[in-house]
């Protein structure tokens, strides 16, 4: 029989804001094992400042070496784009950092609608957070 | 010649007016036809075919590579390396593939751990190309993640992207929605499928790939 690690409905479903504090003390790779460690245990994360373009690559990639075609079959990431550095920003290097991200198990939220001023997504009924 | 060899002028030709050679790929996510762009250009080009196309997600699970296709555009021609990559997804779920498209177990499970190794190689693909034609849905919502990422790793690597509105055969394309989501971005309506507009794919090809870049140009 096939186990669904996320069929715990009665546990109810855990949604952690992280604090850009948090993430700024670790290093990109750090920062992806760390997210795919909670989202893999069923966790919703809502990060203050969200991922790189290039850590989400590799979180894509590292997404895909830990699926596991029964109890994790990838994520959900959703946020906002990084606004284009203005001419002045471009000269001196400053960039500016990602915005708000959440980021959740696949078979747990599903992105209805997305636009530039509302990302709109569902949890799956009857799943639920280890 | 006389006060140049052959390949040093060339090289110094190319260094004033831009490359005239350039490694391709076509990016995207699952399903908005990059195969069957990949199909149309190298036919119209070499004659040849890429690959196989499927209404069924993740169809292409290697990269296919083919080299020294020339494009012509007018006076001026630039020779593609074509790299036609899986396409690029956050999840695979084999089930989907037994619900949805009827394979059985052991298919469907083939299919979704192919899918996931053919995904880490289109990304690992990024460090090796001068350029990507990324592949949209004109049909499908353009905010997608996979396509917000792409296009975020593209601009940090500094790469040229050209984007392809494909699908604009079907009555429900909207590729205006396509351009008022990435303006910072070329965008090309096309349809892979009936070689809608592919005249000014190519041409856009040529002038966009040829331009100097200040890095990962070889």
């Amino acid at each position: 029989m096939e186990v669904n690690s996320l069929m715990k409905k009665e546990e109810g479903i855990s949604f952690n804001l992280i604090s850009h504090n948090k993430l700024d003390k670790l290093s990109s790779d750090e920062k992806l094992k760390f997210i795919l460690a909670e989202v893999k245990k069923g966790k919703i994360l809502v990060l203050e400042q969200g991922l790189t373009p290039i850590e989400q690559t590799s979180l894509i990639e590292c997404t895909m070496k830990e699926i596991e075609q029964d109890t994790f079959i990838g994520v959900e990431m959703e946020g906002y784009e990084q606004e284009n550095p203005t001419f002045i920003q471009k000269i001196f290097k400053i960039y500016k950092k990602p915005r708000i991200t959440m980021i959740g198990p696949a078979d747990l939220l599903k992105t209805v609608h997305k636009d530039n001023n509302m990302i709109q997504i569902k949890i799956i009924p009857g799943r639920g957070a280890k | 010649m006389g006060l140049f060899k052959k390949g040093s002028l060339s090289a110094i030709l190319q260094k004033i007016f831009g490359k005239k050679h350039a490694k391709i790929g076509i990016y995207g996510p699952p399903n908005v036809g990059k195969t069957t762009l990949a199909n149309r250009i190298v036919r119209d080009w070499t004659g040849d075919i890429m690959g196989s196309v499927s209404d069924i997600p993740h169809e292409t699970r290697r990269a296919k590579w083919k080299k020294d296709v020339k494009v012509e555009n007018g006076g001026s021609h630039l020779t593609m390396d074509i790299v036609d990559t899986p396409g690029i997804a956050t999840k695979v779920d084999f089930k989907e593939f037994m619900n949805v498209y009827g394979m059985s177990k052991e298919e469907a499970k083939t299919r979704a751990k192919e899918a996931t190794e053919g995904v880490i190689e289109a990304i690992k693909w990024l460090e090796d190309i001068d350029g990507v034609l990324l592949v949209m849905d004109s049909t499908q919502d353009p905010f997608t993640q996979v396509n917000v990422t792409i296009l975020g790793n593209l601009e940090a690597r500094n790469l040229p992207v050209l984007i392809a509105a494909n699908k604009i055969d079907l009555e429900e394309s909207s590729p205006a929605t396509l351009k008022s989501a990435f303006p910072q971005h070329p965008v090309i309506p096309i349809s892979a499928l009936t070689g809608y507009n592919s005249e000014n794919l190519y041409s856009l090809m040529v002038k966009h790939f040829s331009k100097k870049r200040k890095k990962r140009w070889r």
